[in-house]
C-alpha cells in the first residue's frame, strides 16, 4: 500500500464528550484511578454521573496532559499541578482577550 | 549525529555535585518548562536539559558519558567508540508513558530508548500525540493536512532508528482550534498481537492576516470613512468564504459591532462574523481637503469632549 496517497480519516474529539475513561487514561498514559483523581480535584468535569458514564472532551485530554506534565517534570503534587493549571488558563485567556484588543503580547 | 554536552547545556562544570545537577536542573526546567515559559524554543530547550538531567543524575549513565571524556565538543559530529559502555547494564527509567519518543538521536544511541515493554508480553500500543498548523479557510471548506512524524523503532538489529513517516489527514470542515483529530492506530504499535495505539492530533490555526478567532466566532477589523459611518453605506468586507456587501447603519461610530449570524466557522450552529467598525480620517494634505475639514469645523459645532465635561 502507497501511504504517501494514502488520505487518512480521523474522528474529531470537540466539545461534546466522546472519550471515556478508559480511553483519557490511556491517552495520558496514566492509570484510571489517577483520573478519578483529576475529577475528584476539579481539573476534569465530565459529564456522566457513574465512572463508566463519563465521557470527556478534546479540553481534558489537553489539561490533564498538561496536569501529568507539571506534576512529573516538578515533583508537584495533584493540588499544586492544578493551582499552576489554574493560573496558566487565566494567562492564556487574559493573552487572549489582549491580543483581540489589538495588544499583542509575546 | 552532534555530540551533546550534557555539562554545558546544564551550566555546571564536570566536577558537580549531584546536588548542583539537580539544583541547576530544577532552575533551567522552571525558566524553559514549555508550559509556563514564553521563552522562544522553549519546548526544544526543555527537552535537552531533561535529556542532559536523565544522563547526569543517574550515577551509571554519568560514568559511561564521561568515559567519552573531553574527546567531543557541543554540535560536533559524532560516533559513538567501538568499546561504548561496555560492562555497563542501563536500567531504562526517566520519561513516563507516553512521553518516551522525545530523545535526542544522540541519546537513544548512546543509552537506548525501548526498554519500557517486554515485547513478550501482550500490551496495548501506547497512544501518541502531536500538534498541528493549519490555515483557517481549511475550516471552512474542508482540506488535507500533509505531516512528518519522527518516531524511533527497533530495526532488524535491534538498534534503535528515528524513522520518518508522511501521514495525509483530512481536515474535516468545521474543525475549531483546541479541538482533537483521533487517527486509530496510527500511535506506537503494540506488543504481542496487541491492538496499537491511536495518534491524537491538536489543531491550532495559523494566525491570519485579517479575521481573528474565538471559538466559532470570527472577527474582521473594518475600515470606514467618516461619511460611511455618518450616513450609512452598502461597502464591501472580505470574509473566508468570498466578499460579501455589508449595510452600515446611519450614525454609526468606530468600535461598534456588526454580526453577520452563521458566518463564522460551520457547523450546527455555525459561528458568527463580527465586523468591528473603524472609523478611518481622510488626510488633510490638499487645500480642497483642508476646506471641507474648516467647513465642518464651522458649521457642526461638534464638541468631541462633551462626555469630558469641558
Amino acid at each position: 500500500m502507497d501511504m504517501e496517497n494514502e488520505i487518512l480519516t480521523g474522528s474529531v474529539v470537540g466539545d461534546e464528550g466522546v472519550l471515556a475513561l478508559e480511553e483519557l487514561a490511556r491517552a495520558c498514559g496514566a492509570e484510571s484511578e489517577w483520573i478519578v483523581e483529576l475529577v475528584a480535584v476539579g481539573v476534569l468535569a465530565p459529564q456522566g454521573r457513574e465512572t463508566t458514564d463519563w465521557r470527556f472532551h478534546a479540553t481534558d485530554l489537553t489539561c490533564a496532559r498538561r496536569v501529568a506534565r507539571l506534576q512529573r517534570d516538578f515533583d508537584a503534587s495533584l493540588d499544586a499541578a492544578a493551582v499552576m493549571l489554574d493560573l496558566l488558563n487565566q494567562i492564556e485567556q487574559l493573552r487572549a482577550r489582549l491580543k483581540r484588543a489589538g495588544l499583542a503580547v509575546d | 549525529m552532534e555530540f551533546k554536552d550534557y555539562y554545558k547545556l546544564l551550566e555546571v562544570d564536570r566536577t558537580a555535585t549531584a546536588d548542583d545537577i539537580k539544583s541547576a536542573y530544577r532552575k533551567m526546567a522552571r525558566k524553559y518548562h514549555p508550559d509556563v515559559s514564553k521563552e522562544p524554543q522553549a519546548e526544544a530547550r526543555f527537552k535537552e536539559i531533561g535529556e542532559a538531567y536523565e544522563v547526569l543524575q543517574d550515577p551509571e549513565k554519568r560514568v559511561a558519558y564521561d568515559q567519552l571524556g573531553n574527546r567531543w565538543r557541543a554540535g560536533q559530529e559524532f560516533t559513538p567508540p567501538p568499546d561504548w559502555a561496555a560492562g555497563f547494564e542501563f536500567t531504562p527509567g526517566g520519561a513516563s508513558a507516553g512521553e518516551a519518543t522525545d530523545y535526542s538521536d544522540f541519546f537513544s544511541t548512546l543509552f537506548g530508548n525501548f526498554s519500557r515493554h517486554s515485547a513478550s508480553t501482550r500490551a496495548h500500543g501506547e497512544d501518541h500525540h502531536a500538534k498541528i498548523f493549519i490555515a483557517l479557510e481549511d475550516a471552512f471548506h474542508g482540506g488535507t493536512h500533509t505531516m512528518t512524524l519522527r518516531a524511533p523503532q527497533l530495526d532488524e538489529q535491534g538498534r534503535v532508528v528515528l524513522r520518518e513517516r508522511t501521514l495525509n489527514v483530512r481536515i474535516p470542515k468545521g474543525i475549531r482550534d483546541g479541538q482533537l483529530i483521533r487517527l486509530s492506530g496510527q500511535g506506537a504499535p503494540g506488543a504481542g498481537g496487541a491492538p496499537g495505539g491511536d495518534l491524537y492530533l491538536e489543531v491550532h490555526f495559523d494566525p491570519h492576516a485579517l479575521y481573528r478567532v474565538e471559538g466559532h466566532d470570527l472577527s474582521l477589523t473594518l475600515p470606514l470613512a467618516p461619511w460611511e459611518a455618518a450616513l450609512g453605506a452598502t461597502v464591501k468586507a472580505p470574509t473566508p468564504t468570498g466578499v460579501v456587501e455589508v449595510k452600515i447603519p446611519p450614525g454609526s461610530q468606530g468600535g461598534q459591532k456588526l454580526r453577520l449570524k452563521g458566518r463564522g466557522i460551520p457547523g450546527e450552529p455555525a459561528g458568527d462574523f463580527y465586523l468591528v467598525l473603524d472609523v478611518v480620517l481622510p488626510k488633510a494634505e490638499t487645500e480642497q481637503a483642508q476646506q471641507i475639514y474648516r467647513t465642518m469645523a464651522r458649521e457642526l459645532a461638534f464638541n468631541p469632549r462633551h462626555s469630558l465635561g469641558v
